[in-house]
């Protein structure tokens, strides 16, 4: 049992307000991935991470941390949390919740990841370093509305700010963020959004070279049912050599993963999760997936038993494996 | 004990957002393809909405808040309801009577 839900509604309402993000991470920490790559900051067209694969190891940890204090006495004091979550300085509860090291720098690599293969498509990009901040996505989605329109108002500032006219952005939180919430609580709002599967599968060709290998797709619900990303993926695995698998559901009709509930029931997530882990394991033990909370749930779920990776590592492969046939 | 029918709530969540959960025709369809098995969402606690019956709604917060967002139901509805977003708006006004008795 975990603590009561307003408690952690509070908590996460109250970071958003207070610190720009449900779980607050430092810049540094944020934009550590961007390292080596010499982005400009700033520009006409600039990748967006909105923070999502930097701070989702933190709400796998923080949920096990609330289970356990929920399970604790602490527990009877309702409120307790919120209270020390607002009274304590920087960046709150956040960094008392310690993600695995492993873990936090495989979803790093992942936006690295897609600026190399934007490069390799021929799209000049730039990053916004410390004012890539978090969209508001879980805020919204829990209905602080109010919160999160204050926020995006800071987001679209830091666009006209930089000269940002197109984003290129990576998860699908982020993406129906900025292409879909915004707009309607931005006044003006002028931002072109694509997810950077839409960007590579725009400029991929027709050829489809042998299959090396299979994976069975797990498609996100955002991508899928809010956005409308489906082909894309699929055309993008094909071209790199990957047979793309269906589940028993797929594509619109996919399973979700359970995330969304991680952070205020995490048995119920684990139980959505198990159902699907099932699902996509009656197919293959390789699973693509194209979202980081999607990512850290089905793989811990799954136990060992799915070899669970991000849709940019199956790419990148391809992309090597051609450097090394050239050589 | 008999429900007192109003529309007093349903009229606050359209104040908040476009709440088309008057739409619904009761088939089941969602309840059944839901990946929480939420036997109450969608169907009965939006019919709790649009029938006014403000204290259910709150009793039934662990539900609003347990579901995923995850348009399933939707995908599914013969009606077209937005469901989703009529839970996010559930969502908006039970945060909004925490606040006021916080």
């Amino acid at each position: 049992m975990g603590l009561p839900t307003k408690d952690v509604v509070g908590v996460l309402s109250d970071n958003m307000r207070m610190r720009g993000s449900v779980l607050p991470v430092p810049a540094r920490r944020a934009t550590r991935w961007a390292r080596q790559l010499g982005l400009p900051k700033g520009g006409p067209t600039v990748i967006y991470t909105g923070m999502m694969y930097q701070i989702i190891p933190y709400i796998g940890s923080l949920s096990r941390l609330q289970a356990r204090v929920g399970a604790s006495s602490l527990a009877r004091f309702s409120g307790l949390a919120r209270i020390a979550n607002r009274a304590s300085r920087g960046y709150g509860l956040t960094l008392v919740a310690r993600p695995a090291r492993e873990e936090r720098a495989e979803l790093d690599r992942v936006p690295a990841n897609v600026v190399r293969l934007l490069r390799q498509a021929g799209v000049d990009l730039g990053y916004l370093y410390e004012d890539d901040l978090y969209t508001g996505a879980l805020a919204y989605d829990l209905g602080s509305d109010q919160v999160v329109a204050s926020h995006a108002r800071r987001v679209a500032a830091a666009f006209a700010r930089h000269g940002v006219r197109e984003v290129i952005t990576i998860d699908p939180h982020t993406t129906n963020m900025l292409r879909s919430v915004y707009p309607r609580l931005v006044e003006g709002y002028d931002v072109r959004v694509r997810s950077y599967l839409e960007v590579l599968a725009e400029r991929t060709g027709e050829e489809r070279p042998p299959s090396a290998r299979r994976a069975v797709v797990h498609d996100s619900c955002v991508f899928a049912r809010y956005e409308g990303v489906v082909d894309e993926p699929r055309r993008l695995l094909a071209a790199a050599g990957v047979e793309a698998l269906e589940p028993l559901q797929a594509g619109p009709y996919t399973w979700c993963c359970g995330g969304p509930a991680e952070s205020l029931y995490p048995e119920k997530a684990a139980a959505v999760a198990g159902e699907r882990v099932a699902q996509l394991s009656a197919v293959a033990r390789d699973c693509v997936t194209m979202c980081p909370i999607c990512l850290v749930n089905l793989r811990h779920a799954s136990g060992g038993e799915l070899a669970v990776r991000d849709i940019s590592e199956y790419l990148l492969d391809a992309g090597r494996s051609e450097a090394v046939v050239a050589r | 004990m008999p429900a007192v029918v109003s529309s007093a709530l349903a009229d606050e969540l359209a104040v908040l957002g476009e709440f088309d959960a008057g739409a619904c025709m009761n088939c089941g369809v969602c309840t059944a393809v839901c990946p929480l098995g939420l036997d109450l969402l969608p169907r009965r606690l939006l019919r709790h909405a649009v029938l006014g019956m403000t204290e259910r709604v709150q009793e039934e917060s662990e539900a609003v808040f347990s579901c995923l967002l995850c348009r399933a139901c939707e995908a599914n509805c013969p009606a077209g309801v937005h469901i989703a977003e009529d839970v996010r708006l559930l969502r908006r006004w039970l945060l909004g009577k925490w606040e006021e008795a916080h």
